[in-house]
């Protein structure tokens, strides 16, 4: 499957990724109104590194044996079966945040303002590219095919 | 400390309704103008730090920036204008040489703008370059006064040895910029573009970092007068070398590398310790002659087998030409001349203001001189010093030269903004830095695949102009002054160029 990589040499630390994660999980889909009227109620699903000079945005790796699917006690946490990405029912999630404990890779955060579920990305489904990938503006972030 | 009279340069307007308090700005500003206030949920700007290099104009992702020179004026006052009275202050603070980046800024005389291109009507056809063979390749190196051929099965064979040339698929190089004084990813871009768009990039009197020498075959070693990096390998990997005497932006000037830039990386590739200050000699202190120089080119020559082309480049000062006669007398095979507005990482402001001749004039009297005393084919001619764009290319190699260096347009096409703060280090767009924070701004990928674009763009626009002329190789165009016309010249500005007036036939 497409996942998201990181190439972490040119990630510049500007966090536009974050921008426009939040905005495209948004109702409006619109910058200035998801950050004006909408932002209290969302966060964006992804996690950001930095340290130093070295920074990189850590989405969900979509894991192909993903502990956070065996960790989930709703069966919120599923695998779609089209795309192969992880993704989070969170009208099914109770927020006991199992998955968040299991994740290796620290990709699952607690949305605590708005839907009270575990926040992770959801490879922006539907969409041909992630809007993280597609606004990244050193091409840090590339959303391919590798070999696993 | 007492208060500076210096004003703000620039005003950043932040648009309120369109600002989300993202901070951007604030992390891609090596210049501390930004600052968010967790207390207020808000960015402010101090923008007396701001240099205008509108890196967080561009990365505003709901672009609720504008960057505009601060309206403050001084009285208005021809004599005393504004820059006069802000370099004073400058000064009065410091009690130092003002220093500047990028070439000289002001206003004068620009001849490209005032000559103009011939094309064919009627009487001569134009050719269309989409549907005809259109050559721009270019041999930079010695030609010999004759050929002798023979026949051999009914095929012609040549007798004459040829002199090392190096071949160019569009006459346009990057010219001579330092590991150093620009960013590695910066280099890894040019070497990457070079190579992929079929012609050379220099560099620079930085050495050769040890990963690109896989690119030697599109490279220019250049031999300054510091001699940093230079050793055997650094020789022979490159497709041709360049002994540097002057530089446009500064000629007469030595170079300064200031120790905070000479990182582990780049000392190791100067051969200098770390941290230390790179200088380089205004003059190079084996050479105070043309019979010197031609033993620096002999040596670098005898180096490397006589099978690469060994250039000198020069700024163009007021005897260029005999200068330049000298050189081919040397033994040079090219010679690159460097004018007034040739671009720099640091110079003086008064030396880059104030030094030097234009690039066109230079150009032209050069081949002028080496035409009447029939040494022209001896060597192949370089122009550097703002080639904007490819009109100014044709303009040139109309005016006598062989190829061109770009050096400020490549930079452009890879993020720079011109706000000419070169020498602080702080370069926002990751070009003219060694900080890891920014460097990395520059991806290399981005960074050749945008140079590759410049040139091939370039290259169609001359084949246009070329097939407008009527002309179907860019060697025919050499030193062809009668497409040539100038407009708003005086008589003497258009002796100098060897040119015509517009509406002379």
């Amino acid at each position: 499957m497409k996942r998201i990589y990181v190439n972490e040499e040119y990630c510049i630390a500007c966090r536009l990724c974050e921008v426009h994660c939040l905005v495209q999980h948004s109702q409006s889909k619109k910058i200035i109104k998801a950050y004006k009227e909408e932002a209290p109620q969302l966060m964006p699903r992804l996690v950001f590194e930095e340290e130093g000079p070295l920074s990189f945005a850590m989405p969900c790796r979509h894991c192909v044996d993903a502990p956070c699917l065996d960790a989930c006690i709703t069966g919120a946490m599923r695998r779609d079966e089209d795309t192969e990405a992880v993704l989070c029912d969170e009208d099914r999630c109770v927020g006991c945040w199992m998955c968040v404990m299991a994740c290796p890779f620290g990709a699952i955060q607690r949305n605590l303002k708005g839907t009270k579920a575990a926040s992770k990305c959801d490879l922006c489904y539907g969409d041909e590219m992630p809007a993280c990938v597609a606004h990244c503006p050193n091409e840090a972030l590339v959303f391919e095919e590798r070999e696993q | 400390m007492s208060l500076s009279l210096l004003p703000p340069e620039f005003k950043i307007v932040r648009d309120d309704e369109r600002c989300i308090a993202c901070q951007v700005c604030v992390r891609q500003c090596a210049n501390d103008v930004h600052v968010y206030d967790p207390e207020d949920d808000w960015v402010y700007s101090d923008y007396s730090r701001c240099v205008g290099c509108h890196r967080c104009v561009t990365l505003c992702p709901t672009r609720a920036i504008t960057c505009v020179r601060n309206p403050l004026d001084f009285r208005a006052n021809a004599n005393w204008a504004h820059q006069v009275i802000t370099n004073l202050h400058k000064q009065a603070e410091t009690g130092g040489i003002l220093l500047s980046g990028m070439g000289c800024d002001q206003p004068q005389r620009i001849y490209f703008d005032h000559i103009l291109l011939n094309a064919s009507q009627v009487t001569n056809p134009s050719i269309d370059p989409l549907r005809e063979p259109m050559e721009l390749r270019t041999t930079i190196g010695r030609k010999p006064d004759r050929v002798e051929v023979h026949c051999e099965d009914g095929q012609v064979k040549l007798d004459t040895q040829l002199a090392p040339q190096l071949t160019l698929e569009t006459p346009i190089m990057f010219s001579a910029m330092s590991y150093g004084s620009i960013s590695y990813n910066a280099c890894v871009s040019l070497a990457r573009a070079a190579k992929q768009a079929g012609i050379v990039y220099n560099t620079g009197e930085g050495g050769l970092h040890s990963t690109l020498y896989e690119y030697g075959p599109w490279t220019i070693a250049q031999v300054a007068s510091g001699r940093f990096g230079v050793h055997p390998e650094y020789l022979d990997v490159a497709v041709a070398l360049e002994i540097k005497i002057g530089q446009g932006a500064k000629p007469g000037i030595g170079g300064h590398l200031p120790g905070e830039k000479v990182s582990a990386d780049v000392s190791r590739t100067r051969m200098i310790p770390e941290g230390t200050d790179a200088l380089s000699p205004a003059p190079h202190h084996d050479i105070y002659s043309i019979e010197d120089l031609r033993q620096l080119v002999y040596a670098l020559k005898e180096a490397t087998g006589y099978e690469k082309p060994v250039g000198v480049k020069v700024a163009a000062v007021h005897n260029i030409a005999p200068i330049a006669s000298g050189i081919a007398r040397a033994g040079a095979d090219y010679i690159a001349i460097d004018g007034l507005r040739g671009g720099t990482g640091a110079a003086p402001t008064v030396i880059r203001n104030n030094v030097g001749i234009p690039i066109e004039l230079a150009i032209a009297s050069v081949d002028q001189r080496l035409r009447q005393e029939g040494i022209r084919n001896q060597v192949s001619l370089i122009a550097a010093g703002s080639i904007r764009n490819s009109g100014d290319v044709v303009k040139i190699i109309a005016l006598g030269a062989d190829a061109v260096y770009i050096g400020t347009a490549a930079l452009v096409a890879l993020g720079c903004h011109l706000c000419q703060k070169c020498y602080t280090g702080k370069c926002n767009w990751g070009i003219a830095t060694q900080d890891p924070y920014l460097t990395k701004r520059l991806n290399p990928n981005i960074g050749s695949r945008r140079l590759v674009n410049l040139i091939r763009a370039w290259s169609l626009e001359i084949k246009e102009m070329l097939g407008g002329m009527g002309v179907n190789a860019i060697e025919s165009l050499r030193g062809n002054r009668d497409h040539l016309r100038g407009v708003g010249l005086n008589e003497v500005e258009l002796r100098s160029l060897g040119i015509k007036a517009a509406g002379q036939a």
